[in-house]
């Protein structure tokens, strides 16, 4: 039996949909607000639970927050990672994709060697998709986005099943390399109150900008961020209803007219 | 009874006081206007059905028909369980469903005034908005309040919370010789006479329409945390609720069900249920305005379960995880619903320490039968949902063992000192069974009740005890 060693990103988001975002730096507020693991890295860490239970692997998990943000990697625990980091530190604070792929590259750099790293698909706060990949890149290992299933895993190699929206494709990647996971690919399990009584107190190794082996500043936080949010703002959502009060058949035709004229079939 | 039978004479003058696109008449009248939820009680047809739109044209309709002995079946959704807006006796089904407005959201006396056809998944989506909570929450999310009310609907959050009676403050009704009765108000104490709203309310529309009505509202709670807790038994499953009320916890909701129905929610769903290790489930829930506080109280409690034998306690503290689970149990009567040919369901309520034991009697029942019983519900507050499946039984064997079982069923609530039904009501489906357990005498108050309201028995005739 082979052991794959796997590190899974996850991320410390706003519990709620309605998020404040600070009108001069364009960061979001997160004071006072209730937090929760990025939902789409449930998914990314059941991925990878899955895979230690096939491989008897272990777990890493890594964030970069606010300190506050050791609250997700102590659930992370829970749910059954072994270990997990936190890259913490006022240099770090506002960073975009760039510069957060960066910093979690450098501290991921500092943990030894791995064979797989899991990224949910994107972040509810974020949306953008774009860490996962720009982290591969800083790594210089392959990476594949949109995982629908994982067909195969093997001491050398792990075979997955990329989601194109119409078609799909099966790609095979040696290791190490990168994915990034659907919603759905697995259903993530629920914390566990035994394993939150089992695992209080384990620790939450910390790593700051000191630790880090590229002590440019220029390339961490808001200097090491190549995009800047002028504004954020929900998209402007339309309801136009029409109400048909004919025979079935008449209004099944329209309804029919009407979805083919709008190209939705 | 002889009432009179609708004439063009009859239609022409709903026509006037209402509009004629909203009469509709023999082939225009919908299926769905013949049965409710459960069409095994079933078809009525309607000679005709208004929907009504102001009390101006239910007053009309109802001095109308009380002129002419013309029986008036009042409607919402029709989405209830035992034949309760159904009509029986053909004339005139008033539909309430387009009467869905909101009508005021008062923030200062924390009450939403609403039409009866208003959606309880409506209802609760306009006050969490404005951050406030109407706690009721029966399983199904498209009845309306009107229906609500009018059955008493009780559902998940009882427990903590009580039933629709506890929020309801006051109402507009029609009665049915079509005169207009305002009764309470925003009112939070009311010590003036007889409780006549509260006669309304669980009245199944055979007093009077409802055509607006005063709900009281709660702060909505911040933090909501749900516990699954797998047991290896049922047994061991329903023997630990009188063990949480011991402990003087306060969930929300208790509830119990089973991984058979469990799989046939998550087929029915297309969706996978967060465990799947263990026989049987208890599901509470807590909340509250701090976080702090709901965890504390959420830890406690598991600590409770883990010690009464639960294998796990899961937890469930994100919008996420609440809906997975959730969804899973707003979805099993659909999943029951769709998995057989025909079922029979039963909504008995026990007391809180003999819960356990009619469930072991409904297992027995079952295998003594040989016949399939699903059976969920609101383990915290004694409502067990009992239901009978048909699958593959022929129509005599299902007929008898369907009666058979359900005169058992009833009989042994009542030795436990339950009651026939706990929150779906009694419709026309269920009289005989209230009749059993309330005796002669009680069914003469009740008679006596009805005849005060409606002489002459032409509102939602052959209802509860008429």
């Amino acid at each position: 039996m082979f052991q794959l060693k796997i590190i899974v990103c996850i991320k410390q988001v706003p519990a709620t949909s309605s998020v404040e975002i600070d009108p001069t730096t364009g960061v979001l507020k997160r004071e006072g607000v209730e937090s929760k693991m990025n939902p789409y890295d449930l998914y990314a860490l059941e991925t990878a639970l899955r895979l230690k239970e096939k491989t008897e692997g272990s777990i890493t998990t890594v964030t970069m927050g606010p300190p506050q943000a050791q609250s997700v990697i102590e659930e992370s625990f829970i749910l059954g990672a072994d270990q997990g980091y936190l890259f913490s530190d006022r240099k770090f604070a506002g960073s975009d994709v760039l510069a957060t792929a960066y910093t979690l590259s450098q501290g991921i750099g500092l943990l030894g060697e791995f064979d797989l790293i899991v990224c949910g698909k994107q972040t509810t706060d974020g949306d953008t998709a774009q860490v996962g990949p720009e982290l591969a890149e800083f790594l210089g290992i392959p990476h594949v986005t949109w995982v629908r299933e994982i067909t195969e895993v093997t001491a050398d190699k792990i075979v997955v099943k990329q989601d194109l929206g119409n078609s799909y494709a099966i790609l095979e990647l040696p290791y190490p390399s990168l994915l990034t996971v659907e919603k759905d690919i697995f259903q993530p399990r629920l914390p566990s109150y035994r394993r939150k009584l089992l695992t209080a107190g384990q620790q939450v190794k910390v790593f700051t900008f000191s630790d880090f082996i590229d002590h440019n500043e220029q390339k961490y936080g808001l200097n090491g961020s190549a995009t800047q949010v002028e504004r954020i703002f929900p998209p402007l959502t339309k309801q136009d209803q029409t109400c048909w009060e004919e025979p079935a058949p008449v209004v099944a035709e329209k309804i029919y007219e009407l979805i083919k004229d709008r190209n939705f079939i | 009874m002889p009432y009179k039978k609708i004439t063009t004479d009859d239609l022409e003058f709903l026509k006037k006081i209402t509009a004629p696109d909203r009469i509709y008449t023999g082939r225009e009248i919908n299926d769905d206007f013949t049965h409710d939820e459960m069409t095994e009680y079933g078809k009525f047809s309607p000679e005709v059905v208004v929907e009504a739109l102001t009390n101006h044209e239910i007053s009309s309709l109802m001095r109308y028909a009380y002129e002419h002995n013309i029986p008036v079946t009042p409607r919402g959704s029709g989405t209830g369980l035992c034949g309760g807006a159904v009509a029986l006796y053909g004339g005139i089904l008033l539909s309430v469903a387009k009467m869905n407005k909101i009508l005021e959201i008062d923030e200062d006396n924390l009450t939403v005034t609403v039409e009866p056809g208003v959606l309880l998944m409506e209802l609760a989506k306009a006050v969490a908005e404005k951050e406030l909570f109407y706690p009721p929450d029966p399983g199904e999310k498209t009845a309306t309040i009107g229906g609500n009310v009018m059955t008493n609907a009780g559902g998940m959050r009882a427990v903590k919370y009580g039933v629709t009676r506890d929020y309801v403050r006051g109402m507009e009704v029609v009665l049915p010789d079509g005169e207009m009765l305002a009764i309470g108000g925003k009112v939070a104490k009311n010590s003036s006479g007889y409780s006549v709203k509260d006669l309304f309310i669980g009245s199944e529309g055979t007093l009077g329409i409802v055509t607006k009505l005063v709900l009281k509202l709660l702060p909505l709670p911040k933090k909501t945390i749900s516990l699954l807790a797998p047991f290896p038994t049922l047994n061991d499953c329903i023997d630990t609720v009188p063990v949480l009320f011991k402990s003087k916890l306060i969930p929300t909701a208790v509830e119990f069900m089973e991984k058979e129905v469990i799989a046939a929610a998550e087929e029915y769903l297309g969706k996978a249920f967060p465990d799947k290790s263990a026989d049987s489930y208890l599901l509470l829930t807590f909340d509250g305005n701090a976080t702090a506080e709901v965890e504390k109280a959420s830890d406690r409690a598991a600590g409770v379960l883990l010690q009464a034998g639960a294998i796990d306690v899961l937890i469930a503290d994100t919008e996420e995880r609440l809906e997975t689970i959730w969804t899973a149990r707003g979805a099993f009567l659909e999943a029951i619903k769709s998995s057989t040919s025909q079922m029979d369901e039963c909504d008995v309520v026990a007391p809180l320490n003999r819960v356990g034991e009619y469930i072991k009697y409904v297992k027995q029942l079952e295998a003594q039968e040989q016949i399939r019983i699903e059976s969920f519900g609101h383990a915290g507050d004694g409502n067990i949902h009992i239901y009978l499946c048909k699958d593959a039984l022929s129509d005599e064997d299902w007929q008898v063992k369907r009666d058979t079982i359900m005169q058992a069923l009833y009989e042994k609530a009542v030795a436990f000192g339950g009651q026939v039904s706990g929150e779906h009501g009694i419709g026309h489906a269920k009289r005989a069974y209230l009749a059993e357990s309330i005796g002669n005498r009680g069914m003469e108050l009740n008679k006596a009740i009805k005849k005060a309201f409606d002489p002459k028995l032409i509102l939602n005739p052959g209802k509860v005890c008429y």
